[in-house]
């Protein structure tokens, strides 16, 4: 074995077991902080395959956002955990039938995968290119579509996002710095000579 | 397999160990790192004294007893910031081997980016015109 297969075996056995541990967890924050290492441990499986660049985003995008947000949810949304839990019973059934049907269809999948003849498996357009420079060589123009497709998804869900969630709240004070700077002292202010001895 | 086939096979396994060799200082690292938080978690499992009451272990909120729990509800505002920020975040990932490329990729490639661009700067303008940018 060479440091590189102990590798593979360290990060996958922590893959593995992070991702049970996440589904076991009583507490949902426990559940998220494992989601984060099983994430990070496929980050170094990416590496070990020579994806760095997929490594590097996964924990970017993955750990530095998604899953922020996923401990943000749990940590602080108003929701009594434990009778979520109480209803586990009432769909385990239907959980086990989805779970045996799903891993039903990956073996059937991987089952009768097979690579056609002669196909080298990582096609890159230089052989010598790094990663993101191979992929930013296909991914703009031979895959264009799917390219503009996840733009336009993008710009969906931003949309999306400031539909479902934007109020404005009426009557709230906010600094308007323009309109400080505009203020006229000849309006904002009267000087007022007073006599002595009286008043205003 | 074909015989040329098996030759970049080999020519990739061997590009594929220099890649490696070079993050073997991160894995050592990684593995110090791992090994010397175990050691710290486990001996203070190991040579502590423990001496636990119920005082000593309950919450402890500035000297009175704590209110309630740390979940309530709060504003969506929050959840609205940190989706835009993972947009975003998403946008710049996209940019990076663009750039990375940048020498080497045709025109279609070049405004196709542009592209993209536009339609993300799009939803930029009218989050910005609707006011999601601002904090109330």
């Amino acid at each position: 074995m060479t440091p590189a297969d102990y590798a593979f075996y360290a990060f996958g056995g922590v893959a593995v077991a992070a991702g049970l541990l996440m589904t076991l967890a009583r507490n949902p924050v426990h559940s998220v902080l494992w989601l984060i290492l099983a994430f990070f441990s496929s980050a170094g499986l990416f590496v070990l395959l020579g994806a760095e660049f997929v490594a590097m985003l996964l924990v970017i995008v993955y750990v530095g956002a998604v899953a922020v947000l996923f401990l943000f949810v749990v940590m602080m949304l108003d929701v009594d955990f434990a009778a979520l839990k109480g209803e586990m019973a009432r769909a385990m059934p239907l959980a086990l039938l989805v779970g045996t049907v799903l891993l039903l269809q990956l073996g059937m999948a991987i089952g009768v995968w097979q690579t056609a003849e002669g196909v080298v498996m990582r096609d890159a357009p230089l052989p010598q290119a790094d990663n993101a420079r191979a992929l930013g060589l296909v991914l703009y123009d031979r895959y264009i579509y799917a390219f503009q497709a996840s733009g336009l998804i993008l710009l969906v869900a931003m949309i999306g996002a400031i539909a479902l969630t934007l109020r404005h709240r009426a009557g709230v004070k906010r600094q308007d710095a323009l309109a400080q700077m505009w203020r006229d002292p000849a309006k904002a202010m009267e000087l007022k000579d007073v006599k002595p001895g009286q008043g205003l | 397999m074909s015989l040329t086939g098996a030759r970049l096979r080999a020519a990739e396994e061997i590009e594929l160990d220099a890649l490696l060799r070079e993050y073997l200082p991160i894995l050592i690292l990684l593995g110090l790192a791992v090994g010397l938080g175990l050691i710290l978690m486990l001996s203070a499992v190991v040579i502590a004294v423990r001496n636990p009451d119920p005082e000593k272990v309950s919450a402890y909120e500035c000297g009175f007893n704590a209110f309630d729990d740390a979940r309530m509800k709060f504003d969506v505002r929050f959840y609205l910031v940190s989706i835009l920020f993972i947009i975003f975040d998403l946008e710049v990932a996209f940019l990076f081997p663009w750039a990375v490329a940048f020498a080497d990729i045709s025109a279609t490639a070049f405004w196709s980016m542009m592209a993209f661009l536009v339609v993300l700067t799009v939803g930029f303008a009218y989050e910005w015109r609707k006011g999601a940018l601002e904090w109330e």
